[in-house]
């Protein structure tokens, strides 16, 4: 591996004082950034030098930094998660870009992901959504089945975790040129669908996820795939078909 | 579940984009079989033109089904496209769609526009003269007009080099349509993956035939 080297870069970063103002690309100059460093790491070294400068730091949502929360988002050089597939921008290293660079940060844009701050959007869209449909309903009142106890089987039980694995990013609704949640909702859909104990409230959990999503103001999939590519953790569009079948159905029904 | 939620739904709404796509296709390998057939013989394309053109159910059933179907098409797109737009009020700076997905996938407005026009200059060459012909002017049935007039219509270069553009658009159109129609109804198993390859010919083979039909006309027969 070789070492790490410094480089000096500069910034291209979309600041908004609130969800009310108007806001504006805002160039930055940042020096002395390892290319060791993670993204959110040399953002970081950017909000230390404006602090420094007694200017108001970049605000931008970060949570485990490990790839596992979905909270990290940014739109970073005309990708979600940046120039790299199958990673969150958590996961993004310096590595990938040049010494000398212009790296262009916005935050996910979509209507139903109100801008909150800077580069924070407002995810609870995709909340509202898992509320509509997105759970199984399990007695606890000490009759509950183990669920081990149901048998499942292999290529089913794979799919279901899958499609369980999405975290709820929003790389997906922020890189469709729709604006489309339907990777979201068709992975949330499925991880319930495939699975026995999800069945029995199959019909109204898609009515209902798919009743929400459209409320919500997210566009219309047409197919393209980006969603896929970008996705950090590898949701197929085997999932959105799935939805459009069971949704049919259900109308059906 | 109520009727009118179901069709305003997105998943309806795309469904009914993509069975208006695939009866779309089916009429366009069937036209696909005619105009290929003049390549051949001017005599068996004179008598399926005179077909299509005089059976009472083509003319009075399925032709009218058929430009139900796209101006349903090409209405639907367009309403889709508008509710797209607005999903991203705010654009980005920079958006790197070449990263992710195909030029042909995220054009398809501009592909079936200019398929779109293509097709109202066909059916003002084709159609309204055919009325015209056999309602306005009352012509006499000729059963052996079709195929001059087709040779003829290929005489002018530039509309050959029109013509072959339009075919090049819809070819991009169905690159990504056909198999995208097949997602869109949920068919993304074992059998819906094996179609692709079939889809994918279908988008280059069928737009090439009708290209190398007109340039064969213009060519040979002018
Ligand atoms: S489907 Fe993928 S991109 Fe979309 S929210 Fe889930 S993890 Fe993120
Ligand atoms: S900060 Fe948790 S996934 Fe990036």
């Amino acid at each position: 591996m070789s070492a790490a080297k410094n480089m000096n870069i500069s910034l291209q970063i979309w600041r908004q004082k609130n969800s009310k103002e108007k806001g504006k690309m805002e160039t930055y100059k940042l020096n002395d950034v390892s290319t060791a460093s993670s993204f959110l790491e040399m953002l970081d070294q950017l909000n230390e030098q404006l602090v420094n400068e007694r200017k108001e730091p970049i605000a931008f949502d970060h949570d485990c930094r490990e790839g596992i929360c979905g909270m990290c988002s940014l739109y970073i050089n005309g990708r979600a998660h940046g120039p790299d597939t199958g990673i969150t921008t958590c996961q993004l290293h310096m590595r990938m870009f040049n010494d000398g660079d212009t790296i262009v940060i916005e935050p996910w844009r979509s209507a139903a992901f109100p801008v909150i701050k800077d580069l924070i959007v407002d995810r609870t869209s995709f909340d509202r959504i898992q509320q509509a449909g997105g759970f199984v309903s399990v007695n606890t009142s000490g009759n509950t089945i183990d669920a081990n106890a149901t048998p499942i089987n292999k290529q089913d039980a794979d799919k279901a975790f899958e499609a369980a694995a999405c975290i709820g990013c929003g790389a997906c609704v922020a890189t469709c040129k729709n604006g489309s949640a339907m990777l979201f909702v068709g992975a949330k859909v499925s991880q319930y669908a495939l699975l026995p104990q999800g069945r029995i409230e199959a019909t109204d959990r898609v009515l209902n996820m798919v009743r929400q999503m459209d409320e919500e103001g997210f566009g219309n999939c047409t197919n393209t795939g980006a969603c896929e590519v970008e996705c950090p953790k590898g949701i197929s569009l085997e999932n959105i078909a799935r939805m459009n079948r069971e949704y049919l159905s259900a109308s059906l029904k | 579940m109520a009727k009118s939620t179901l069709l305003k739904s997105s998943i309806a709404k795309k469904v009914a984009m993509a069975l208006s796509g695939i009866f779309l296709i089916s009429f366009l390998a069937l036209h696909f079989f005619i105009n290929m057939v003049s390549v051949f013989s001017a005599d068996a394309f004179n008598e399926m033109s005179h077909f299509m053109g005089y059976n009472p159910l083509i003319q009075f059933v399925m032709q009218p089904i058929l430009v139900a179907g796209v101006v349903f098409h090409f209405i639907m797109g367009f309403v889709l496209e508008l509710k797209n737009k607005s999903a991203r009020p705010i654009a980005y700076v920079k958006f790197d769609g070449g990263a992710n997905s195909t030029w042909a996938s995220r054009n398809m407005i501009i592909s079936g526009l200019v398929v779109l026009a293509f097709l109202g200059l066909h059916f003002y060459d084709f159609w309204v003269h055919e009325m015209v012909y056999k309602y306005v002017e009352g012509n006499a049935i000729e059963e052996t007009r079709y195929y001059g007039e087709l040779v003829a219509k290929f005489e002018s270069p530039v509309r050959t080099g029109l013509y072959s553009v339009a075919f090049i658009l819809l070819a991009l159109h169905l690159w990504h349509g056909f198999t995208s129609s097949l997602q869109s109804i949920g068919f993304d198993n074992k059998i819906g993956k094996s179609l692709h390859t079939i889809c994918y010919s279908f988008a280059v083979i069928v737009p090439a035939g009708f290209v190398f039909i007109a340039i064969f006309h213009h060519l040979i027969n002018n």
